[in-house]
């Protein structure tokens, strides 16, 4: 047997492709053990590569029986295998938790034997936390694809977050890379956790006291780059999951190349697409929060989102006239629409012209990316000659004066292409 | 006018209410260690008087309500003059005129005031974050944290909470105290200059559980198998995790 040191190497090592790291939107309260789930979740440590660790990202194994080209573990790769105890998993998990260095455990697995054997043991790990150890910090548990709704019902229970990967964005893509999967083994169980919360969502109507059900929701994962989806078809099939499933979150995850064997696949040394998957993001944002219709982003006029630019001011390029914005007048989705222009900016004007009449300096202070938004938008002293000027010499403007995070992120291997 | 205060939030509110007293609304609150007397310089030392602070409170609460009123005491811990300056002149424009002022960004103080409250708010999110406990032989769980701003009070409730079933100790080496959790109550503490070497020296005296250096390297090895290589982007990193915090972060440690 391995030490654990070895095994964390291993099973942590092939669990960091699954990007999520989310903590938030749970509110499990210390019930006189150890732990809560904070609400607004917690980035304990970042990696060098920028993303937020906040939960101890394991594999249970990386042994599995299925082959799917894009992925580590597949059984036919010549890797290391491990696989941890229960024992261990809760015992290391209790361990970082109380050295504040985790909000929680993130615990996937490989499949192996068959996928209730696999579901068992994971339940086995959740459910020694959460009733022996006393412990209601978070826990997001990977459903594995076709364990049967019973297993998947009781972990439920114990976990605060469920989510299962849809992988790659299409079935087409799917059928390519991972000939034995399909994107229902991964609809049904997303169907049956959101049916179940629903139904015990009703029940705590009527009566106190019912156990909470993954109240942290569910998410999925699609994978980026690997497969030849557009950008419209990717965010289409998000936007669909969304709205079906009740989804917390789809995170998009840009291939990082494992393996040099699938000719279908980009190889060993390829950079990962960095800046798509963060543009995809921005959509994906703009959606949920800054009340933008899919089809105002991306429809089949548009169907890729810029590189250069962000998607937000790639539409208001496209769409001059609905500018400039009188901040002092016009209504706050309005100006929330302005490249440059966030959230907490956009409260803060509508706030702030009850006093007066804003002028730039005033707003200049507000957060706003003034050296963008400047374009957009009117203050109570702008001169009027702003409002000619063609787009297409604002965007030259504002990629000139070299505010674009496109520029600050874009990888040296990438930059010849532009 | 200056108003000389022992450098407390009591002391701070009780300015207030001297000032309110005396209608002097222009009146400049310093603590005794700032105060530098002078010719032009004419200060009145305010005793500190809870009763008084009470009442400048109360009044705030009628006008905001409870959490708001706490807003104060967040931009009092930043421990920046030029907000404190801001928040005394908020607090009298808020008796005037009403809490409507809080949302007048254009004003440059209610601006710097909602801006502090931020700052503070990021640093007190990032002491949940960053600090981190050993464990002694005798099972208690202590951390050294160094914070850009006196946030301690801030995130006590929150250790208090999730580590309920834990003694935990979370000593400030900047302001030199800590705070104490035993069973459910929170305590301040001073600890003596043996104490605290004990507790900050790394050839500490204090023995530690002997499964403690253990964890710590698991997780500084997980902490580099999560990192992935290719996408490697330090800039972003330290945006995060600036340089000053990594001392005590045992990850960030060789
Ligand atoms: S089933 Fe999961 S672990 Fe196994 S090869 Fe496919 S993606 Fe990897």
């Amino acid at each position: 047997m391995e030490k654990i040191e070895e095994k964390l190497k291993i099973l942590a090592d092939a669990a960091k492709y699954d990007v999520s790291c989310s903590s938030s939107g749970s509110k499990r309260k210390n019930t006189g053990g150890i732990g809560d789930a904070s609400a607004s979740g917690i980035c304990h440590t970042y990696t060098e590569d920028g993303r937020c660790v906040s939960l101890l990202k394991i594999l249970l194994t990386n042994h599995c029986i299925y082959d799917c080209a894009f992925c580590v573990s597949r059984r036919s790769n010549d890797v290391k295998r491990a696989a941890f105890t229960v024992e261990e998993v809760v015992d290391l998990t209790m361990n970082f938790y109380r050295r504040n260095y985790i909000e929680g455990l993130f615990l996937s697995s490989g499949i192996f034997k068959n996928a209730d054997f696999t579901m068992e043991r994971l339940l086995r790990i959740v459910k020694k936390l959460r009733t022996e150890e006393r412990y209601n910090g978070y826990i997001h548990l990977k459903t594995i694809p076709g364990a049967s709704e019973e297993l998947i019902k009781e972990a439920g229970l114990y976990a605060d977050r469920m989510s299962i990967n849809l992988e790659l964005p299409t079935e087409a893509g799917l059928k390519m890379l991972a000939p034995e999967k399909d994107h229902d083994s991964v609809r049904k169980p997303l169907a049956f956790v959101n049916q179940q919360k629903q139904a015990f969502k009703a029940e705590s109507k009527l009566i106190k006291h019912v156990p909470t059900f993954v109240p942290a929701g569910q998410s999925t994962q699609m994978v980026i780059g690997a497969t030849p989806e557009t950008d419209l078809e990717i965010m289409g099939v998000a936007n669909s999951f969304y709205k079906d499933y009740k989804l917390k979150r789809v995170y998009y995850s840009g291939y990082v190349p494992v393996n040099n064997t699938s000719s279908l696949l980009p190889q060993i040394g390829t950079t990962p697409p960095l800046i798509r998957e963060n543009r995809l993001y921005q959509t994906d944002w703009l959606l949920r929060f800054y009340g933008f219709q899919l089809d105002e982003l991306l429809n089949t006029h548009h169907q890729q989102l810029d590189l250069d630019i962000d998607p937000k001011l790639s539409w208001a390029l496209r769409n001059p006239h609905l500018f400039p914005v009188d901040i002092n007048t016009a209504d706050f989705n309005a100006i929330l629409r302005i490249p440059g222009v966030g959230k907490k900016s956009a409260l803060k004007v509508v706030q702030a012209r009850k006093f007066g009449r804003l002028s730039e300096y005033q707003v200049r202070k507000m957060g706003i990316d003034f050296n963008r938004a400047k374009f957009f938008m009117r203050c109570a002293d702008t001169p009027f000659s702003l409002g000619a000027l063609s787009m297409a010499s604002v965007k030259n403007r504002i990629l000139r004066e070299g505010n674009s995070k496109y520029k600050r992120m874009m990888p040296q291997a990438q930059l010849s292409l532009f | 006018m200056y108003y000389v205060f022992d450098g407390s939030y009591a002391g701070f509110m009780s300015c207030v209410f001297e000032s309110f007293e005396r209608k002097e609304p222009g009146a400049i609150p310093v603590t005794e260690l700032d105060f530098q007397p002078g010719l032009f310089q004419e200060g009145r030392t305010v005793q500190t008087d809870l009763a008084k602070m009470e009442r400048v409170l109360r009044g705030l609460r009628k006008q905001l309500g409870d959490q708001k009123v706490l807003d104060f005491f967040r931009a009092f811990l930043s421990e920046d003059r030029k907000v404190w300056l801001s928040s005394f002149h908020i607090i009298h424009q808020i008796f005037q005129a009403g809490p409507a002022v809080l949302t007048n960004y254009g004003d440059a103080d209610v601006l710097y005031f909602s801006q502090t409250l931020h700052k503070v708010s990021r640093e007190r999110h990032r002491m949940k974050a960053f600090t981190r406990f050993q464990k002694s032989a005798d099972g208690l769980f202590f951390a050294i944290i160094e914070p850009d701003f006196n946030v301690l009070p801030l995130v006590s409730g929150f250790f208090k909470n999730r580590y309920a079933d834990q003694r935990w100790l979370i000593y400030d080496v900047k302001r030199r105290y800590g705070l104490l959790h035993e069973e459910g109550y929170v305590s301040e503490v001073q600890l003596t200059a043996p104490e605290k070497d004990a507790l900050t020296d790394k050839a500490a005296t204090i023995t530690l559980d002997e499964r403690d250096a253990q964890f710590e390297l698991l997780w500084k090895q997980y902490f580099k198998s999560t990192n992935i290589e290719s996408r490697r982007n330090m800039k972003l990193h330290l945006q995060h995790v600036p340089r000053r915090y990594w001392k005590y972060l045992p990850e960030k440690q060789g």
